[in-house]
């Protein structure tokens, strides 16, 4: 089974966001991890090749040090990377990135394509979804449970309020929410492993495309930070003589209720 | 000339849901302020009763779609019946909820269209250069994007809660257009098989007004029925932190934060929860904060607006019983 999974390098979830001297986000210092959602793409593509067989790649767009995201994840357990690096994905919409993540994948060959359901930094959620249009295949967001049967899949995807089971042939991408699998840590050995695994680094014109296939349609005009909260009052008095309090205020101060 | 502002209605098993009447609300208010009409496109199966309602909040045009094929969501009948109709009328602007089926549909529905999508946004701007600019949180809330587009239509998705419910009219009359789809094979490669609807008297976590929230501080799975009560008594949701998720005391899907749920409810209620930056990424944005921890230091103090410091399992009972006189009298 020729499994792939797209992953992106993103800010760490403690990360202190502040602007630099443009106006943009500024990554200087910042620790980088891998998507949280993608760690259980990453795993549920180990998975299915330990069940199944076949291999695992790895694809990310993404600067000079998205190459040490896909090396944790080859030291998780998957089989090769691939790593799209070019300056011009600092200007690309997500209609551009799906359409150069579709290129990329296209090459390979594909049975399965495993993504996360979204990215924590810029919290889009839509390069998955746009990617398998751009291949013209189905797809499944926010995938809990996948069973696969040949090429029958059956996927169990959150929606609101409850749950949906969907059925659909491959090749088709999934989204993995949170629930799926409980991601592994990469091991000593599988670290060790990793630096021996293939890891194929390509630009934007490998993939056949130029910058102008790839104008935005939707700009960032500003970026800005909120107005940090304010700590209100705390409401002294026993837990009783606290609680009514907090229950008059809420209905005759904040009106709430 | 493209025209029109549109607002897809989701509605399941004929009920609309409640974020595609505050897009209305707002949708009226940008109609008029432009001069566009404002058009409710709403798709499914036995849904032609629905138009009045959507006339009453704010539609100057009700587009019915009814197909047997769209009688329960799926991506490809959805997708190809709004590709269709967007190419026909070429509205300046789609507008729908940033729900399960938003998230699913709208970035499908973008890339058929070539076109770029705002998703998860908290704020529109009527522009006169680009008609509309969307404001989005990223980075969970620690920044803003403001995204603006010269290719239309301009497709956005809009987070449940940011707008306000319009007063509903019953006066008001719109015009009412049947349209058809032609939904093909190729629309139908994955099946639905089935879908469960977790049955609940309470409102779903990102569309109540109101949600109690519990964390580590509950101690076990058992002493959530305290906030049960609690949010029964005043129609709230009931969320938790990713530390009673892991600790298996509640569902994955009640989980708020960063790799949860993002809400904005009128009033978030914490109760033992410390207030990791994770988990404010998810409810940050709630209007009025409460928090409920014994330790004064815990850091969700430094957001709340009102903060009781206390042992949980003292203030709450007492508080569910203020809450009963209140909305009883
Ligand atoms: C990648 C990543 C993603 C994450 N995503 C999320 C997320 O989506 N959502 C999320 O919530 N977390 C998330 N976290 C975890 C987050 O960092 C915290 O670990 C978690 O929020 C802590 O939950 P808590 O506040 O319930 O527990 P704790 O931090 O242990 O706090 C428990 C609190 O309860 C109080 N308490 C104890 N007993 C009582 C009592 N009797 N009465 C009153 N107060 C009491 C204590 O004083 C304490 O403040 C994420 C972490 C990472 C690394
Ligand atoms: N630069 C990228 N390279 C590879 N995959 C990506 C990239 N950006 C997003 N993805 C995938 O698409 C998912 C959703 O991202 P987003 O649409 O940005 O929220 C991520 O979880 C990844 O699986």
């Amino acid at each position: 089974m020729n499994i792939i999974v797209c992953i992106k390098q993103t800010f760490d979830t403690e990360a202190k966001i502040v602007l630099d001297g443009n106006g943009k986000i500024d990554p200087n210092g910042v620790n980088l991890i891998i998507n949280p959602y993608d760690e259980y793409a990453i795993e549920e593509g180990i998975r299915l090749k330990e069940k199944f067989g076949g291999d695992v790649t790895i694809v990310t767009m993404g600067g000079p040090r998205a190459q040490e995201a896909v090396r944790t994840a080859l030291a998780m357990g998957a089989d090769k990377g691939v790593v799209v690096n070019d300056p011009i994905l600092e200007g690309t919409d997500e209609w551009a990135n799906a359409e150069i993540l579709a290129k990329a994948v296209a090459q390979l060959p594909y049975d399965i394509i495993l993504s996360g359901r979204i990215a924590i930094d810029d919290g889009a959620s839509q390069i998955s979804v746009r990617l398998a249009e751009a291949l013209n295949i189905p797809s499944v967001t926010s995938v809990l449970k996948l069973e696969v049967a040949g090429t029958q899949v059956t996927a169990t995807r959150e929606i609101d309020g409850g749950t949906e089971t969907i059925e659909v042939a491959l090749p088709a991408v999934f989204t993995a929410q949170k629930g799926l699998n409980e991601p592994r840590y990469p091991s000593v050995a599988g670290i060790m492993k990793a630096k021996k695994k293939p890891l194929k680094s390509m630009a934007v014109a490998d993939l056949g495309l130029a910058a102008g296939d790839l104008a935005s349609k939707m700009s960032v005009q500003k970026y800005t930070l909120p107005t940090a909260r304010q700590a209100g009052q705390k409401i002294p008095g026993d837990a009783p003589q606290a609680a009514k309090e907090l229950a008059r205020l809420l209905h005759e101060e904040a009106k709430v209720l | 000339m493209a025209k029109g502002i549109w607002v897809v209605v989701e509605q399941r098993e004929q009920q609309i849901r409640k974020v595609s009447l505050e897009l209305l609300g707002q949708g009226r208010k940008m109609a008029d302020e432009t001069g566009e009409p404002l058009v409710a496109v709403v798709l499914g199966q036995g849904i032609e009763g629905l138009a009045q309602t959507l006339a009453a909040n704010g539609a100057d045009k009700v587009i019915v779609v009814e197909n047997e094929k769209l009688a329960e969501y799926t991506t490809g009948a959805y997708t190809s019946a709004l590709n269709q109709l967007i190419r026909k009328e070429e509205p300046q602007a789609v507008l729908m909820g940033n729900t399960a089926v938003g998230k699913d549909l709208a970035p499908r529905l973008a890339q058929r269209l070539g076109v770029g999508l705002a998703s998860d946004c908290t704020g529109i701007e009527l522009d006169a250069s680009s008609f509309m600019t969307f404001k989005r949180p990223i980075y969970a809330g620690k920044a803003f994007e403001y995204l603006a587009s010269s290719v239309r239509p301009i497709l956005a998705t809009i987070r449940p809660n940011t707008f306000n419910l319009p007063a509903a009219d019953d006066s008001r009359k719109a015009d009412v257009v049947k349209e058809s789809a032609e939904i093909d094979a190729a629309d139908l490669r994955a099946i639905l098989k089935e879908v469960a609807i977790a049955a609940s008297k309470r409102p779903e976590l990102t569309e109540a007004n109101i949600i109690v929230s519990g964390g580590r501080g509950m101690k076990g799975p058992e002493n959530y029925v305290i906030l049960e009560n609690l949010a029964d008594v005043i129609g709230a949701a009931v969320g938790a932190s990713r530390a009673a998720v892991d600790a298996g005391w509640r569902e994955q899907k009640f989980q708020v934060g960063q790799t949860g749920k993002t809400v904005a409810p009128t009033l978030y209620i914490a109760c033992g929860i410390s207030g990791a930056i994770q988990h404010l990424a998810g409810m940050g944005s709630s209007k009025f904060i409460v928090a409920i921890n014994k330790d004064p230091e815990a850091n969700i103090f430094n957001v709340a607006d009102y903060g009781i410091v206390g042992d949980l399992f003292e203030v709450v009972p007492v508080l569910t019983e203020e809450f009963k006189k209140i909305v009883s009298a």
